[in-house]
């Protein structure tokens, strides 16, 4: 083949491989061509004119929107085209609050790190000095998420992930011209609509105007505090992401890091998520085998993604009686150690403080919900994000790759591959399978890679035959609260029957969860993924039957009271955007 | 072989040719006519009124009169007609007296009895409604200066037949085109024909209206749509408005053909909300030619089936841009979205889509029927055919005019639109709204035509033209197209949202005498980043009337910058206001009326402003009965 | 499931949808019916539209904040337009606008009476240009306007809408 297509970017010859747009060919050359409004899983929005290129006859196309053709040539830094990017910068920061050093998006900030790039002194286009943060532009209502519409610029990346790949569309554009914002309808606070927590926006988000809410001071509060017993569970995706923070490569096991860094700040026992995940496993396996002789009860949705679970209760209630009545990780953690606290330890007199750190931001409104108050005392008691984390261990001035690797305390901090599998698309589902299967040699679980449960798509569907092959179950996988919701309509519609189907709201997993790290234009999406199942590789116990001390907390610690520890029953919703 | 139009439809050509044949007939055998304008502009002057006038005297009299046509010829009745705007704006309530072809002018309810009794009965014209222009009475309306230089060929139904009635339609040859276009020619013989015609869209870009249609045509088979741009919403151009208003079917007819050309079976006219009238008039249209069965399913019983929806805008300028158009008529905000895919393969609901302006489809049976020869024959090589302006502002006859393309701007003025104001001196004219430019005295010799224009960085736009004299500040006209773009900017892409606030708040400044050294420069360097690199057109085009009023008068914005003066005295921030003293009587009367209190003295002695006080509103100005209040 | 507002007619509403859906309307159509009815789009109409129609609250919102003639705020029983069109700019549209405002005791950004009776706002060019500067009421045109005619108008109006209310 020797006439394969081409373009020419800065005189250099580009081999086209099916790009779609001539952005990614650039980015292919090694050209980062600047961006705010480009995402390359939402639909080309084509704003903020940053991508401008010329022509060859001296005409400018925004990349992200123009075709690659073979033999075409552009430029992409002619001192014109420097010249527009930069009053393109002076317009959107003449408008834009300034105040990046109380920012919390600082030094993580797109249009923090092009106005230096592009050498942005002055403002000569305005006298406006700056623009202040103001009360009105803030919304502090919701439990994950903090909007601050003064750091917006209106890229819209929020109201696509929304709308796009979220189904929510909670926020969207409102008014126009110089009055464009983003918002909710009618400007309600966030927590009155229809959102879903997962996080998406804030992770699109290229400047500061939504950003994950921060409770690590109350974190650093409880630590310090000698009356606290505080506990860390850690939830099995934030290990293959935090690195990122710290100059670790991508999909790292930081793990070990991580223990030592939260005994250092003070934990007083650190655990792992992946062991509650386990129990999750074992009884959402017993209860879809259960349904499985009351078909018409099917499918089983799971209900570890808190963010999915909001969604049907707001969006589609009908399907909340299919949503498995097994609490998430999170909660079963949280029920299962305070549980043990009071009647294993009853002598410690310190108040047990349960701290999650998640990949998610949606875990901070579950741990809210009424359903996990036992008595005024809820199950986990903080939630802070892998990145609230990371700013915690920058806080305590330590860095987490120098620091001493170090395991977790026992018994909670024992899991099986499969708990730990949880943190990425298709693993809840996997782990499900690993438990059902008879063959449960080492080779038969390594062979499950090959059903089509694992992978980035956003929907995977597979038959999975049981017992003797002579039933044959209809298994989907989805990511991304838009697929679910096409599933939903196929059921619906009758088009499809599923039995079990995995819905994690955000792209990916949890490990692409709103509270993770964010992403960087030319970053690698299967790279945590990748982290997770070589991790899995290297665990000796494979499924949740053969964690070693399962059989131990349901004797000594549930003790029959599983379905009040271990179950939930979602009430027919209150949906709060239509009480307005 | 005759049909009872109202209750039977037409099935086949021959009974269209018929039915035609029959209110040709009828229509030819109505000697006495009285045309009443019925165009937004003379309903608001109470034509309407006059109208039902006209009806209730001619029963009183005992005089015949048919307010519709019939299948019968009705030879002595008097036909009373709404027609669709007869251009004459200025001069209305204009009615038009058929067979002598009088114009009467500024018609008042109260004239209608001796309209009546002198001309319908007499016969004899009422001197004093016929216009009259220097001295010189003109009793017919072809012979006034303003339609003489004037090539009506779109607007050539426009106040001669009812616009709200098929029938008329019909009786001057309507429908005669789709037939053609149906039984005689081919899809590909229609596109050739109109590419051969050279028809260049008259929405503003001049985008050939063939090469349109053939890519249309050329998308794979399936659901395609035919969507009419009447979202007219240039301030100052009311051209599509009155198509719309005047002679709906002909626009309608045009749409047809270029559906049956490109193979859409549904259509949308997207008419913006300022238009009332022209939805009520479309409506009726419509239903008409449902009822008779010339839109909808097998039409003239062929396989061509249209069905035409309309779509009210509901107030945004920017759905005049085709992608936001469509996305209105979706059910969105109107934000353009990003080409390519371009709107011929993915318009409508992600369609391949004909999108044109009412005037573009207006144009589109002419041609058909009279062939693209006969349509080349007028105007310039490159830009054929007439073109319809809405002549407005400071000049003598404001109102709607058609002329062929490349007619020069100096005939436009003072040909037909006899001339600046009060005989003031013309100072320029600002062509194709907010995305166009000025022309000015060195201009008058340039033909109007897409080409000519776009040589000195105008646009013809969608063709209206506001006439600006002596007196109006340039500045001032910038700052007042910037604050339109920047009021209808969708806000999407970052040039247009940002760059025209900041533009605005530099011209602003300038206007009010807060203007610095180098606003000029920057002015042009905003200018120069958003046209190169907003998202649609309406961004791209926002600076132009900046761009254009700096290079054609610098000097004014200088003297606003630098001497703080605006040459023409428009700018009110920039004049100052003072009491002459030997005039002033000490009355007390401004000084009570100013209200920031910046006028002071003792009674009967003269009075004084204390210039930093004032605030320039003109109140004292008004208030003075003695005339010792000046401007400067 | 929806806790509605217990004095508002929602079966307006469904009469709208229904009309439009026959039509294949679009939610702009949707909401220019319910405009025409109330005058202005009251806020219950939108969780019970997202609801109905499965579109976002926050959608809907978006839509009709774009559109210059969606009313989120109750309008009075008179709207009065003043172009602001080219042709009426320049032959002095806005003090007719400042004439009306300050005989209605309007300020600022207000634009309607309190007691409902009459609104004032801008239209962008009306395309009677012949005729600038022009006034509409309701719709009702009104040429050749100056601010003492606007004066006139407003008296006229008053009198019209106090015959009304003693009738």
């Amino acid at each position: 083949m020797f006439n394969k297509d081409y373009m020419i970017i800065d005189g250099m010859k580009i081999e086209l491989e099916g790009e779609k747009n001539i952005l990614q060919v650039i980015r292919k050359a090694g050209v980062d061509l600047p961006t705010f409004c480009y995402h390359s899983d939402l639909s080309t929005y084509g704003a903020c004119r940053m991508c401008i290129v010329e022509n060859k006859w001296g005409g400018l196309d925004a990349a992200c929107s123009t075709p690659p053709k073979n033999g075409m040539e552009i430029k992409t830094n002619t001192p014109r085209l420097i010249r527009y990017r930069k009053n393109i910068l002076k317009m959107l920061l003449t408008s834009h609050c300034r105040e990046c050093t109380t920012c919390p998006k600082s030094m993580d900030c797109t249009l923090q790190n092009l106005a230096r790039r592009f050498g942005i002194t002055q403002l000569k286009f305005s006298d406006n000095e700056n623009v202040p943060a103001l009360e009105e532009h803030i919304d502090n209502s919701s439990s994950s998420i903090f909007r601050d519409q003064s750091k917006c610029i209106l890229c819209g990346d929020c109201v696509r992930v929304c709308s796009e790949t979220q189904h929510v569309g909670c926020i969207d554009f409102a008014d126009r011209g110089y009055d464009l914002k983003v918002t909710t309808a009618f400007n309600m606070p966030i927590s009155e609509t229809e959102c879903v927590n997962c996080g998406q926006c804030a992770a699109a988000c290229p400047t500061g105007a939504i950003t994950i809410k921060d409770c690590t001071l109350k974190v650093w509060d409880a630590v310090h505090d000698p009356t606290k017993r505080v506990i860390a569970q850690i939830a099995p995706a934030v290990r293959f992401a935090i690195g990122e923070e710290f100059g670790l490569e991508e999909g790292t096991n930081a793990m070990p890091y991580i223990v030592a860094a939260l005994r250092r700040i003070g934990f007083d026992e650190v655990y792992d998520t992946s062991f509650s995940a386990d129990m999750t496993v074992i009884e959402e396996t017993n209860e879809f085998l259960k349904k499985l002789e009351t078909p018409e009860e099917l499918p089983l949705f799971t209900s570890c993604c808190p963010a999915w679970v909001k969604y049907v209760e707001n969006k589609r209630p009908e399907f909340l009686k299919n949503i498995s009545s097994c609490k998430s990780p999170q909660q079963m953690f949280g029920a299962i150690y305070k549980q043990h606290a009071r009647y294993e330890e009853p002598d410690d007199e310190r108040e047990v403080v349960v701290v999650s750190i998640m990949p998610c931001t949606a875990k901070k409104q579950e741990a809210r919900r009424p359903e996990f108050m036992v008595g005024g005392v809820t199950d986990v008691d903080r939630v802070i994000t892998t990145q609230e984390l990371a700013n915690m261990i920058w806080e305590a001035g330590l860095d987490l790759k120098t620091l001493e690797p170090e395991g977790t305390d026992m018994p909670f901090g024992m899991y099986s591959g499969a708990g730990l599998i949880f943190g990425v698309t298709g693993g809840v589902t996997e782990a499900v399978i690993r438990k059902v299967m008879a063959d449960k040699s080492r080779i038969a679980m390594d062979n499950l890679k090959f059903i089509g449960v694992r992978g980035m798509e956003g929907i995977k569907e597979f038959d999975l035959p049981i017992g003797d092959g002579e039933k044959v179950l209809k298994i989907a996988v989805c990511s991304g609260l838009a697929n679910a919701d096409k599933l939903l309509d196929k059921i619906e519609s009758g088009e499809m029957h599923y039995d079990f189907i995995e819905v994690m709201a955000c792209p990916g997993g949890c490990v692409h969860g709103g509270g993770q790290p964010y992403h960087h234009a030319s970053y690698d999406k299967s790279k945590r993924a990748e982290g997770v199942y070589k991790m899995d590789r290297r665990t000796r116990v494979k499924h949740s039957d053969a964690n070693p001390i399962i059989a131990g907390v349901y004797e000594n610690v549930i003790k029959g009271d599983a379905h009040k520890l271990l179950h939930v029953h979602y009430e027919q919703p209150h949906i709060p955007h239509y009480t307005k | 072989m005759s049909k009872q139009l109202s209750t039977e439809k037409i099935q086949s050509r021959q009974d269209l040719q018929a039915i035609r044949d029959i209110y040709t007939k009828s229509y030819e055998a109505e000697e006495k006519k009285i045309l009443v304008c019925a165009g937004t502009g003379c309903i608001s002057g109470g034509s309407l009124e006059i109208y039902q006038r006209f009806i209730n005297l001619m029963k009183e009299k005992g005089i015949a009169c048919a307010v519709e046509l019939e299948e019968e010829p009705h030879g002595d009745a008097v036909g009373i007609k709404q027609c669709g705007c007869h251009g004459f704006c200025e001069m209305g309530v204009l009615i038009r007296i058929e067979p002598q072809g009088y114009l009467y002018t500024k018609v008042k309810i109260e004239d209608c009895e001796e309209i009546i009794d002198k001309t319908i009965v007499a016969g004899e014209l009422v001197e004093r409604l016929a216009y009259t222009k220097d001295g010189q009475v003109y009793a017919r309306q072809d012979d006034i200066p303003f339609y003489k230089k004037q090539t009506r060929l779109v607007l050539e139904h426009c106040g001669l037949i009812d616009a709200t009635s098929i029938k008329e339609y019909l009786s001057v040859g309507g429908y005669t085109a789709i037939e053609k276009a149906l039984f005689d020619l081919n899809r590909d013989d229609i596109i050739t024909t109109i590419s051969d015609s050279n028809l260049r869209g008259r929405g503003g870009g001049g985008f050939p209206a063939g090469r349109k249609w053939a890519q249309v045509k050329s998308q794979p088979d399936g659901q395609k749509y035919v969507v009419c741009n009447g979202d007219e919403g240039d301030p100052g151009a009311f051209m599509d408005r009155s198509i719309m208003e005047g002679d709906p079917h002909r626009m309608i007819e045009g749409m047809m053909i270029a559906a049956y050309a490109c193979g859409a079976s549904e259509g949308y006219v997207y008419v913006r909300a300022e238009y009332p009238m022209a939805v009520q008039r479309l409506r009726t249209a419509i239903e008409q030619a449902e009822a008779v069965g010339i839109l909808g399913d097998n039409i003239l019983g062929t396989d061509f089936s249209f069905r035409l929806k309309i779509n009210r805008g509901a107030g945004a300028f920017v759905c005049g841009e085709g992608s936001a158009l469509t996305a209105s008529i979706e059910g969105k905000r109107g934000m353009p979205r990003v080409k390519p895919p371009r709107t011929v393969e993915h318009g409508l609901w992600d369609k391949p889509t004909v999108l044109n302006n009412v005037e573009t489809f207006a144009n589109v049976p002419l041609i058909i029927e009279r062939g693209a020869d006969w349509y080349k024959g007028i105007g310039p090589d490159n830009s054929p055919g007439t073109k319809a302006f809405a002549l407005t502002g400071n000049i003598e006859n404001t109102g709607l005019i058609e002329v062929p393309m490349g007619t020069t701007l100096k005939e436009v003025l003072f040909d037909v639109g006899g001339g600046i104001r009060y005989g003031k001196k013309f100072k320029a004219v600002q062509i194709g709204g907010p995305s166009g430019g000025c022309l000015t005295e060195k201009h008058l010799d340039l033909p109007l035509d897409f080409d000519s224009l776009k040589k000195v960085g105008a646009m013809i736009g969608s063709g209206g033209l506001v006439v600006m004299d002596e007196d109006t500040c340039m500045v001032e006209v910038a700052r007042f197209f910037m604050n339109f773009t920047q009021n209808e900017s969708c806000g999407k892409c970052v040039p247009c949202r940002e760059g025209t606030k900041l533009m605005l708040d530099v011209l602003e400044r300038i206007v009010e005498g807060e203007g610095r050294d180098g606003d000029i420069d920057m002015l042009l360097e905003l200018a120069d980043t958003i046209s190169s690199t907003a998202l649609c057109g309406l961004g791209k085009t926002a600076p132009s009337p900046v761009v254009s009023t700096i290079s054609e008068f610098r000097d004014e914005y200088d003297a606003h910058i630098y001497e703080k003066r605006c040459p023409a005295g428009e700018c009110s921030k920039l004049k100052s206001i003072f009491i002459e003293p030997t005039e002033c009587k000490g009355c007390t009367k401004c000084a009570k009326l100013c209200p920031v209190g910046a006028i002071s003295g003792k009674v009967k002695e003269p009075f004084t402003i204390d210039p930093a006080v004032c605030i320039k509103c003109g109140a004292c100005l008004d208030a003075c009965p003695f005339g010792a209040i000046k401007e400067a | 499931m929806q806790e509605q507002s217990s004095s508002f007619d929602y079966s307006v509403i469904d009469d709208i949808v229904e009309a439009q859906a026959a039509l294949g309307g679009s939610i702009i159509a949707i909401l220019q019916d319910v405009q025409e009815q109330f005058r202005y789009l009251p806020r219950e109409v939108f969780p019970y539209l997202a609801n109905k129609l499965k579109i976002s609250q926050a959608n809907i919102y978006s839509v009709a904040t774009f559109y210059e003639n969606f009313s989120l705020d109750p309008k009075g029983e008179y709207v009065i337009k003043v172009c602001d069109g080219t042709a009426c700019h320049v032959r002095k549209s806005i003090p007719i606008l400042e004439r009306l405002k300050k005989e209605l005791g309007l300020i600022g950004d207000q634009h309607t009476t309190p007691d409902l009776l009459f609104t004032v706002e801008t239209v962008s060019c009306l395309g009677a240009c012949g005729l600038a500067p022009v006034v509409t009421v309701n719709d009702k045109v009104y040429p050749a306007m100056t601010p003492d005619t606007a004066t006139e108008l407003l008296n006229s109006l008053k009198k019209e809408a106090a015959d009304v209310q003693t009738a």
